[in-house]
């Protein structure tokens, strides 16, 4: 193994955060100092390259502790806001996961749906301080006699309100396009017919997993931002896969890792954590997630100063090849070329259109770089670091 | 000279007329169908932007309204909530007239009300519900 010229601690880099001699930048500022400084000088001069990402992830939900009631109860099955929460738990705590619909929605009966209202955005009216509805029925034991509540909660005097999300952060994700002769209603937009535009979903250069694509700094206990508030990751989040096609330089070419976040609900703010309605495919929320990674050396540094022009995905057809779990790529776009507006694939200029928000990709970026800047935000060493395969 | 985003309705009898050809031409004013439908009863609407200096402008309403062609301008907007919007770009998908773009390279999400043909595509194509129809504050005619 090479020899690393500059060596850093996590404890290092945290005395310098208490003391006020940090020095943090953004994923996007580091590119022009890797350049014009190289790397070494750059891991010896920068301690914290923050990241951010601002998009709907589906896997996202919340445990909710409502408060016991008298006569006391054991849930079975709870609504807030008539949107359906998990209850398989005891005995007053629920998970209300963000795309659940309200029960009466219609669905997609009338194609493609609109799904108003959903599990996202009960978080989101939670977050905001909003009343929200529970409704709780239960089959009634002798520890637990109640069988019905119905009360209006909101987030300050409920006990406990825990973000916890199965999968957030996606390192990399498809560009979707649709082949067939009829608009498509997706999770990744709305796709019109032959290829009428080509969708895609990633913050690229600011993306969390993208600046540290072997998850060198990242596992269980690195601490974020999430949803406005401090969060962690607490484990690889589903499908995390790291093993996927790999670029020369070790970025992947398809969805590859995940993460599994956590944090607390009540410090959170309702700016970024945001209920949607994908027309057609359901409820979700949008979550701003923000990595900080620490400089501990001179490759890690240089990971963290890539571009758009040196990161790829695939295109993948979802009017016939998805639905049918066929992930085949019908070329490979650079996200530069997503973000110029224009893709070409076989000859064909296509049109992009953006689902990640990069104006709060930003903002994400630079709030946790103000975080620890100003102290109020050190770094969390990880216990372990996520699989890279 | 003036610009402004109209809305026609041609009786059954007149859909066929070139009438915003000769528009054009007796009144020498500039047009941009933004969009034009005909209904199965065969009533024609067509919604377009229509500028010239502000005489002519004038005059060429008028010629409308003799061909039997209801005039009227949009009676409702399209508005944008920007405190709702998340910049996310998914509405640039369905905007036929690029009422709203991506200003580049910041990815800031515009909407340029101007060119809006109030097709409403972009109400629930939005995931946050940013853009709402609205009644028009003004009328023309
Ligand atoms: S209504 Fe919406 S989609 Fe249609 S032109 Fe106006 S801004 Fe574009
Ligand atoms: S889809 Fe809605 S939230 Fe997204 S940029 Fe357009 S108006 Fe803003």
């Amino acid at each position: 193994m090479r020899k690393l010229k500059v060596q850093k601690s996590y404890r290092d880099i945290n005395d310098k955060i208490k003391s006020g001699d940090v020095v943090v930048v953004t994923a996007e500022e580091i590119i022009d100092i890797v350049k014009e400084e190289g790397p070494v000088e750059a891991a010896r001069r920068v301690d914290v390259v923050t990241t951010g990402t601002f998009a709907p992830m589906c896997s996202s939900g919340a445990f909710i502790n409502f408060g016991h009631a008298t006569p006391t109860i054991k849930a079975s099955k709870v609504w807030l806001n008539k949107v359906p929460a998990y209850a398989g738990i005891a005995a007053v705590d629920c998970y209300i996961g963000a795309t659940e619909p309200c029960e009466d929605d219609p669905l997609n009966k009338v194609h493609p749906g609109t799904f108003n209202y959903g599990g996202g955005h009960v978080i989101q009216d939670l977050v905001a301080g909003k009343k929200v509805h529970l409704k709780v029925t239960a089959y009634g034991t002798d520890c637990y006699p109640n069988r019905m509540i119905e009360k209006e909660i909101a987030i300050r005097s409920i006990p406990n309100a825990v973000l916890c999300s199965p999968r957030n952060g996606y390192q990399n994700y498809n560009c979707a396009v649709n082949l067939t002769n009829k608009t498509k209603y997706t999770y990744m937009g709305i796709l019109k017919p032959k290829a009428g535009n080509a969708n895609y979903c990633s913050a690229g250069q600011l993306s969390p997993l993208f600046n540290d694509p072997y998850y060198k700094t990242i596992g269980l206990g690195t601490r974020i931002f999430l949803g406005g508030g401090v969060g962690y990751v607490t484990w690889a989040g589903t499908q995390h896969n790291p093993s996927v096609k790999r670029s020369p330089a070790g970025f992947p070419l398809r969805p590859a890792g995940t993460l599994w976040t956590m944090g607390n609900l009540k410090e959170m703010h309702p700016d970024w954590l945001v209920g949607v309605s994908i027309l057609g495919y359901g409820c979700s929320l949008a979550v701003g997630l923000g990595v900080p990674i620490p400089i501990l050396n001179e490759e890690i540094v240089q990971y963290t100063a890539v571009t758009d022009e040196e990161l790829y995905t695939q295109v993948i057809d979802y009017g016939n090849d998805y639905p049918n779990g066929v992930s085949k790529s019908l070329g490979e776009v650079s996200y530069a070329e997503l973000k110029s507006g224009f893709i070409t694939l076989k000859d064909k200029t296509i049109r992009t259109v953006p689902l990640s928000s990069i104006v709060k990709a930003r903002k994400v970026a630079e709030t946790l770089k103000d975080w620890i800047l100003k102290g109020e935000f050190t770094l969390g060493e990880p216990q372990f670091t996520l699989p890279a395969g | 000279m003036d610009s402004k985003i109209l809305i026609l309705r041609f009786p059954k009898t007149e859909v066929q007329k070139p009438v915003v050809c000769n528009l054009a031409r007796k009144y020498d004013l500039t047009f941009n169908i933004l969009n034009a439908t005909i209904f199965p009863r065969e009533e024609g609407l067509m919604v377009l932007e229509l500028s010239g200096p502000r005489k002519k402008f004038k005059e060429g309403v008028l010629y409308l309204k003799d061909q039997g062609v209801n005039v009227k301008t949009a009676s409702q907007d399209i508005k944008r909530i920007d405190k709702k919007c998340t910049h996310c770009g998914a509405c640039t998908a369905v905007c036929p007239t690029g009422a709203l773009y991506i200003q580049r390279p910041e990815m800031v999400v515009i909407f340029d009300q101007k060119k809006c043909s109030i097709c409403e595509l972009c109400i629930f194509a939005c995931p946050t519900r940013a853009m709402k129809i609205s009644p028009s504050a003004h009328t023309f005619f």
